[in-house]
């Protein structure tokens, strides 16, 4: 009987810290992204609808060869962080986070972005009526009305990040304890015939997916109830 | 350049948007209600909100000496020290009742509180509502009364209304109604007060302003603009003199109250009201008919003796006569063309108007 090594469980515990990291990261990016997509009406907003709801229909090894030739030696992020003595992206951790942000950008994006347009204008009118300076109606109105947005978009944009695996394997390679993420360990395990050791971990992100879905689906209704 | 007045609201807005021009321009005192009046798409909602700084136009805004707006200055909402009633109570779902009432209150400094939450409570009989905890479960018109005493108790220096009873059923509008009456004695601060329902206006306003199609046609004190035949509100089906009278005798018997104003009397159903304390009453056009010599044998208990002072053609068939009752009080009265020329009432003619029913609003 084969159980999980400790090469496995490190690459568990890389996983979560990848995905903890990238979803910290898409939350702050996102949330202003999506901010400006429900309320500017410019042409120049298709254009970027578009671009963020591109790594839904893109291949992850499309996304992550791109990513590999522009943050790579000699592409221009590349270089870019070369010159401010950062070293290059490609196989590091700080690499897979950028890729994960930006594959799992349009899972955070768009539950927040629907949230926001959902409650239209009138609740932020409202209060600025009642003396609410910009940054204050968005945090005593906006946020609270989009909250079950925001729990979405944290649900899905980590699920996503543990599930990712061609951008990691184009990007990040396989390297133990900085690159080495879960779903690679098991490409790993099946490569080497270790079918125990891949049952293991295939078998507990079965699970734990069911279980984040499950979570999201008993939330959604019950904040259904609340906001009726 | 438009004068800048010390006291009271003056307005100049121009705003294009996609399907309609604003271009307004008036004033209103600094105190009492003030209507703005008009059709569905007249502007009455843009102008408010052009004078919530909820809609960027060009032009200038003076509230009692204050600049709000002009070519070099635009205050964000926020920093305008109003009060803005929605059509819907637009409460925040997220926030108890209670939460929602002090939501504004809590925004400004404690010295600028002029208006306790006490003083609130009572004019609109939130005492049971505050600690109900989910605003969800009010019924339209406690919304709407905890969306008032939520934007009162910002202590406002004016208040905008935007048909804030529209989306009540009647049941709920005839609830809040005295609600407003109340605070249209209480207030010491100008309300604009948007409406299409000239009942709502004859009952609450002091000051009508006109709009049609994104202009202002009129305005001036209420009692003095209802009764201006060239204007479009003189022609509604429900157009009518607006009387200020005192109680000045209850009659047990009949169970009827005497009302008196300069140059006449009015009775009307038992009025639970003091002597002395003053009521509106609200005449209707088509309910007021003309008599070249005084009625007998009549069941009209309200006979007035008046002076013709206008008369005008409304279609084919009908015309509204606006007589002077003593100095200062007019009637509205829609008469056939024949009963005109049968009866041959001419302006300057001495008659009697006889008022077949006085709806009181206040």
């Amino acid at each position: 009987m084969h159980t999980l090594g400790p090469d496995d469980l490190q690459a568990v515990w890389l996983t979560l810290k990848l995905a903890s990291v990238a979803t910290l990261l898409l939350l702050l990016i996102a949330t202003p992204l999506a901010w400006w997509l429900a309320h500017n009406r410019k042409w120049y907003r298709s254009v970027v609808a578009a671009l963020v709801a591109l790594p839904l229909v893109l291949p992850p090894t499309v996304l992550g060869f791109y990513l590999l030739i522009l943050l790579g030696p000699q592409g221009p992020v590349g270089e870019l962080t070369k010159a401010l003595h950062l070293g290059t992206l490609p196989f590091t951790f700080a690499g897979l986070v950028v890729g994960s942000v930006l594959f799992s950008l349009p899972f955070a994006v768009q539950p927040i972005q629907n949230a926001f347009e959902a409650m239209g204008k009138r609740p932020l009118e409202v209060a600025a009526t009642l003396r609410a300076g910009v940054w204050d109606r968005f945090v005593s109105v906006a946020l609270p009305l989009a909250r079950p947005g925001f729990l979405t978009a944290i649900i899905l944009a980590f699920a996503h990040t543990v599930g990712e695996f061609g951008v990691v394997l184009m990007l990040g390679g396989n390297i133990p304890g900085e690159t080495r993420v879960l779903s690679v360990a098991i490409y790993n395990h099946v490569e080497a015939m270790e079918y125990g050791a891949a049952h293991w971990l295939a078998g507990s992100m079965v699970l734990f997916s069911f279980m984040v879905l499950l979570g999201l689906y008993l939330a959604g209704g019950r904040l259904a109830r609340v906001m009726r | 350049m438009t004068p800048v007045h010390a006291h009271g609201i003056r307005a100049d807005f121009k705003l294009q948007l996609e399907s309609f021009a604003l271009d307004v321009s008036f004033s209103a005192p600094d105190r009492g209600v003030t209507a703005l009046f008009g059709p569905s798409g007249s502007g009455k909602t843009t102008l408010l909100r052009c004078i919530a700084g909820l809609e960027r136009a060009t032009g200038s805004l003076h509230i009692n000496g204050e600049v709000w707006q002009d070519d070099t200055k635009f205050l964000a909402t926020h920093l305008r020290p109003l009060g803005y009633v929605f059509q819907e109570a637009s409460l925040f779902p997220h926030l108890s009742v209670r939460a929602n009432l002090e939501y504004g209150l809590k925004r400004i400094p404690p010295a600028g509180r002029k208006v306790p939450l006490e003083q609130v409570v009572e004019w609109l009989g939130l005492g049971r509502l505050i600690e109900r905890g989910d605003p969800a479960k009010l019924s339209g018109g406690e919304r709407q009364r905890i969306a008032i005493g939520r934007a009162l108790l910002t202590s406002p220096r004016l208040l905008l209304m935007d048909e804030p009873l529209s989306a009540l059923d009647t049941g709920s509008k005839q609830e809040i109604l005295p609600y407003l009456e109340r605070l249209h004695r209480e207030l010491n601060i100008p309300v604009l007060y948007v409406s299409h329902a000239l009942d709502e206006v004859a009952r609450l306003a002091d000051h009508l302003v006109l709009l049609e199609q994104g202009r202002v046609i009129a305005s001036g004190a209420l009692q003095e603009t209802l009764a201006r035949l060239e204007l479009p509100t003189a022609h509604l089906d429900d157009a009518g003199a607006v009387i200020e009278a005192a109680v000045a005798e209850h009659d047990e018997k009949y169970h009827l109250t005497r009302l008196d104003f300069p140059g006449g009397q009015l009775w009307v159903g038992r009025v639970d009201r003091p002597y002395g304390s003053v009521v509106r009453a609200r005449v209707l056009a088509r309910d007021v008919s003309i008599a070249t010599q005084q009625p007998q044998g009549t069941s009209i208990n309200n006979i007035l003796k008046a002076r013709i002072d206008e008369i005008r053609d409304e279609g084919p068939d009908k015309v509204i006569v606006r007589m002077r009752v003593g100095e200062t009080n007019m009637l509205l009265s829609r008469i056939t063309r024949r009963s005109r020329d049968h009866l041959g009432l001419v302006v300057g003619m001495e008659v009697f108007a006889q008022a077949k029913s006085v709806v009181l609003t206040t």
